[in-house]
C-alpha cells in the first residue's frame, strides 16, 4: 500500500459492525429437550438449508455437464452463421467478444462515476439536502427494473443529437449500439460501486483524515492519496459486483444492442465502427438460442450459458480473494 | 483571500474545483434519474390519457389490442390506444406474490438457520451457496426453466384429463405460473436471506441472553426475540425482493408462457399450471413494435407502471432500513 499512513495491525474488528462473540453459540443446548413443534421448526431449517445447497449444486453440476458435452473450443472463435442445424450454424465468438466489450465499457463508465459519487457523499456531502437527494437517487436507480432503463435508453440514443453513436439511415437514428448498451448498463452497476466504495470510506476512522489535514494536505489530496488507496479492496469489490451485474443483464442488451447474432459495424474507423454498430452478448445469445428465442439451438445455448457461468464464478472467486486479502492486511484500530 | 494572492500555478486538483466537479457529477446523476422518470411518464401519457382508469381494467384480448395498436401506428392518422392491462397485472401479482410469499418463508428459515442453528461447517457451505444463487444471471435461470422445469411440469405434473379439461381455452404445456413462481423464488431468496441474516446478526446479544437465562429454549428465543426485533430488516428485505421480482423480465419471458391469459383461481388447483404473461416480459416480447407511435406509448405506459411500483417498493425498503439504523441495528 503506497499510502503515507501505515496500516496498523489488526486489533479489533471493523468499526462498522461491532463483533459479537456471543457466548450463546458455545453454550449448546441440544434440541432433545424441546417441544415437538420447536423440533419440527428446526427440521424445516435443516431441510430448507439442504434444499438450497442442492439447488445450487444441481444448477452448477447440470450446466457443467451440459457445457462439457456441447462446448467446443471452436465455438469461441467462430461467429454465428445461418445454417440448417446446430452443427452448421457456427459458434458464438461475436457474443463472447461482445460480452467483453460491454463489460469493459460499462465498468469504465460506472467505476469513476461511482467512486466520485461515493467520495462526494462521504467526504463532502454539502449541501445536506443534495446529499439526501443523491442518496435516495442511488437507491432508486438500484430499484429501477433494467427493462425500464432499456426503454429510456431507446429514447436517448434514438435522438438525432446522439446519432453519431449508432447507425443512421434516412434521418432515422437506429439507436442500437455498444455505446448505447454500455451506457445504460453502467447505470445498472453504478449503485453497487457507490455502495461498496462508501462502505470502504466509512470504515476509515476519522483520525486518519485529521492526521492528513494536520500535515497540510487538502481534502482532495487526502482522498486521492490516502482514503481511496486504503479503500481499494472495497472499490474493487464494488467494481466486480457491478461487472457481474453487467455481464448477466439481458433486457438492456436485447433492447439496445439488437437481435442480430453478429457484429454489424457502422462506418470504417476501426474500433469505433464496431462500437457504433449493433451486436450481441452471451446473455442475448442464450436468450435467442433457447427454445423460446428465434434461433432455437438449445445445445449452443447450454454451451454459451456454461461460458457465462464460468465468467460469473470467476468474478465471485475474485471477490472472495480480495476480501480475504483485505482481512489479512488488517483493519483500523481506534 | 483575494484570488490574486493564491499561488499562480496552484495544485492541479484544487479542493474547490474537486468539490464542484464531484458535485456536478452527483447533480448529473440526479438529473438523469429525473429525466428518466419524466421521459417515461411523458411518453406513456397518450396511452393513459386515452384509456383512463380502464387501462388497469380488464376486457378484450390483450394480443388483439396490442396488434391493433401496432397496426394503427403503421397506417398513421387514427391512432388506436385501447388497452386493458388487467391480465398482465394479474399475472404480475400472482407470480410476484407467490414468489415473495414462498421466498419469505424459505428465507426466514434459512437465515435463522445460518445465523443461529447451523453448525460451523454447514454455515461455511450455505453462505457461498446463497452468494452463488444471487449471482447466476437471470437468463441462465430462464434457460434451465425452459429446458428442465417446464418440460418436467408439462410431462409429469399436468395430467392428461387436466389438459383435456381446458383444451378449448388454453393449452397446458408446462409454461406455467408454477414454473415462474418456483424459479423466481430461487432468484429473489438470496437477496432476502442476506438482508434477513444481517438483521438477525445485529440483534443485541443481551436481549437473547436475557431470554435464555429465563429458561426459554434457543428456538423460542430466536423466534420470539431475534426475529421480532429484526422485523425492520425482514420488511426491508421483503420489499426489496418485491421490487426485484416486479422488474424481472427475461426469465419470465422465457418460462411464463407468454400468453396474455389471466389464470383463474376458480378453475381449482389446475390454475397453477396455466400460462400467463406479466408486465415486464410484455415489453421484451413487443420490443420490435417500438417504431409505431401508439405501440411506443403503450410500452412506455407499462414501463411507467413498473417504474412506479418498483420505485415505491424500493423506497419503502430503504425507509425501513433507515428506521432500523436509528435503533442501532445495521442492515
Amino acid at each position: 500500500m503506497d499510502s503515507s499512513v501505515a496500516t496498523p495491525p489488526a486489533q479489533k474488528g471493523p468499526p462498522a459492525a461491532p463483533v459479537q462473540q456471543s457466548p450463546r453459540k458455545k453454550a449448546v443446548e441440544g434440541s432433545a429437550t424441546w417441544q415437538l413443534s420447536d423440533r419440527i421448526g428446526l427440521a424445516i431449517c435443516w431441510a430448507l438449508g439442504l434444499l438450497f445447497c442442492a439447488i445450487a449444486v444441481a444448477i452448477a453440476v447440470y450446466l457443467f455437464l451440459q457445457g462439457i458435452k456441447y462446448l467446443k473450443p471452436s465455438m469461441l472463435f467462430t461467429p454465428a452463421s445461418a445454417g440448417f442445424n446446430q452443427a452448421e450454424s457456427g459458434g458464438f465468438s461475436d457474443a463472447f467478444i461482445g460480452t467483453l466489450i460491454v463489460a469493459v465499457m460499462g465498468i469504465s463508465l460506472a467505476l469513476p462515476a461511482g467512486v466520485g459519487i461515493a467520495v462526494w457523499l462521504v467526504e463532502y456531502g454539502r449541501p445536506a439536502a443534495l446529499a439526501r437527494i443523491a442518496e435516495s437517487t442511488i437507491e432508486s436507480i438500484a430499484g429501477i427494473p433494467s427493462i425500464v432503463l432499456a426503454l429510456f435508453g431507446t429514447v436517448i440514443f434514438s435522438s438525432t443529437a446522439l446519432g453519431f453513436l449508432s447507425r443512421t439511415s434516412e434521418g432515422i437514428v437506429f439507436g442500437r449500439s455498444f455505446f448505447a448498451a454500455s451506457a445504460m448498463l453502467s447505470l445498472v452497476a453504478l449503485p453497487l460501486v457507490v455502495a461498496s466504495t462508501r462502505e470502504g470510506l466509512n470504515a476509515i476512522p476519522q483520525h486518519v483524515r485529521e492526521a492528513s489535514y494536520a500535515v497540510g494536505k487538502t481534502k482532495i489530496a487526502t482522498v486521492r492519496r490516502i482514503l481511496l488507496p486504503t479503500a481499494r479492496p472495497q472499490v474493487a469489490t464494488g467494481a466486480m459486483l457491478g461487472l457481474g451485474r453487467i455481464i448477466g443483464d439481458t433486457a438492456i442488451i436485447v433492447v439496445l444492442l439488437g437481435a442480430t447474432q453478429n457484429f454489424a459495424p457502422v462506418g470504417s474507423a476501426f474500433p469505433l465502427n464496431y462500437l457504433r454498430g449493433a451486436g450481441t452478448t452471451l446473455t442475448n445469445f442464450v436468450y435467442e438460442a433457447s427454445p423460446t428465442g428465434n434461433l432455437n439451438q438449445p445445445q449452443k445455448a447450454y454451451a454459451a450459458a456454461f461460458v457465462l457461468l464460468l465468467m460469473v464464478l470467476a468474478l465471485n472467486a475474485a471477490v472472495d480473494i480480495v476480501h480475504r486479502r483485505a482481512r489479512k492486511a488488517g483493519t483500523w484500530s481506534h | 483571500m483575494d484570488e490574486r494572492y493564491l499561488p499562480e500555478e496552484g495544485p492541479k486538483w484544487s479542493d474547490q474545483r474537486a468539490e464542484r466537479l464531484l458535485g456536478a457529477l452527483v447533480c448529473a446523476v440526479v438529473g438523469l434519474l429525473l429525466a428518466l422518470i419524466v421521459t417515461v411518464f411523458v411518453r406513456a401519457w397518450p396511452s393513459f390519457a386515452h384509456n383512463g382508469l380502464a387501462w388497469l381494467g380488464s376486457g378484450g384480448d390483450i394480443e388483439e389490442q396490442l396488434n391493433q395498436i401496432y397496426l394503427s401506428g403503421l397506417e398513421g392518422a387514427n391512432y388506436v390506444y385501447t388497452f386493458h392491462a388487467w391480465p398482465l397485472i394479474w399475472s404480475t401479482l400472482l407470480i410476484t406474490g407467490g414468489a415473495v410469499l414462498l421466498g419469505l418463508f424459505c428465507s426466514l428459515f434459512v437465515s435463522v438457520f445460518i445465523v443461529e442453528f447451523a453448525p460451523e461447517r454447514m454455515r461455511d457451505v450455505l453462505q457461498p451457496v446463497v452468494r452463488f444463487l444471487a449471482s447466476v444471471p437471470s437468463v441462465i435461470y430462464g434457460l434451465l426453466g425452459v429446458l428442465v422445469i417446464v418440460p418436467f411440469i408439462g410431462n409429469h405434473l399436468v395430467t392428461e384429463p387436466q389438459k383435456a379439461s381446458v383444451a378449448g381455452v388454453i393449452s397446458l404445456s408446462g409454461y406455467s405460473l408454477l414454473a415462474a413462481v418456483l424459479i423466481l423464488t430461487v432468484m429473489i431468496a438470496p437477496l432476502m436471506i442476506s438482508i434477513f441474516s444481517d438483521g438477525l446478526r445485529s440483534v443485541r446479544p443481551g436481549w437473547l441472553e436475557g431470554s435464555l437465562a429465563l429458561g426459554v429454549n434457543r428456538w423460542r428465543t430466536t423466534w420470539k426475540i431475534a426475529v421480532r426485533s429484526a422485523r425492520p430488516a425482514i420488511v426491508a428485505g421483503t420489499v426489496l425482493a418485491v421490487a426485484r421480482a416486479i422488474g424481472e423480465a427475461v426469465m419470465l419471458a422465457m418460462v411464463s408462457g407468454s400468453v396474455a391469459f389471466a389464470p383463474n383461481p376458480a378453475d381449482g388447483l389446475i390454475f397453477i399450471y396455466e400460462p400467463s404473461r406479466p408486465l415486464a416480459p410484455t415489453i421484451v416480447k413487443n420490443i420490435d413494435s417500438l417504431g409505431s407511435a401508439p405501440s411506443n406509448a403503450t410500452l412506455f405506459a407499462i414501463a411507467a407502471f413498473l417504474l412506479f411500483s418498483a420505485a415505491l417498493f424500493s423506497l419503502a425498503g430503504w425507509m425501513a432500513r433507515r428506521a432500523m439504523r436509528k435503533y442501532g441495528a445495521t442492515a
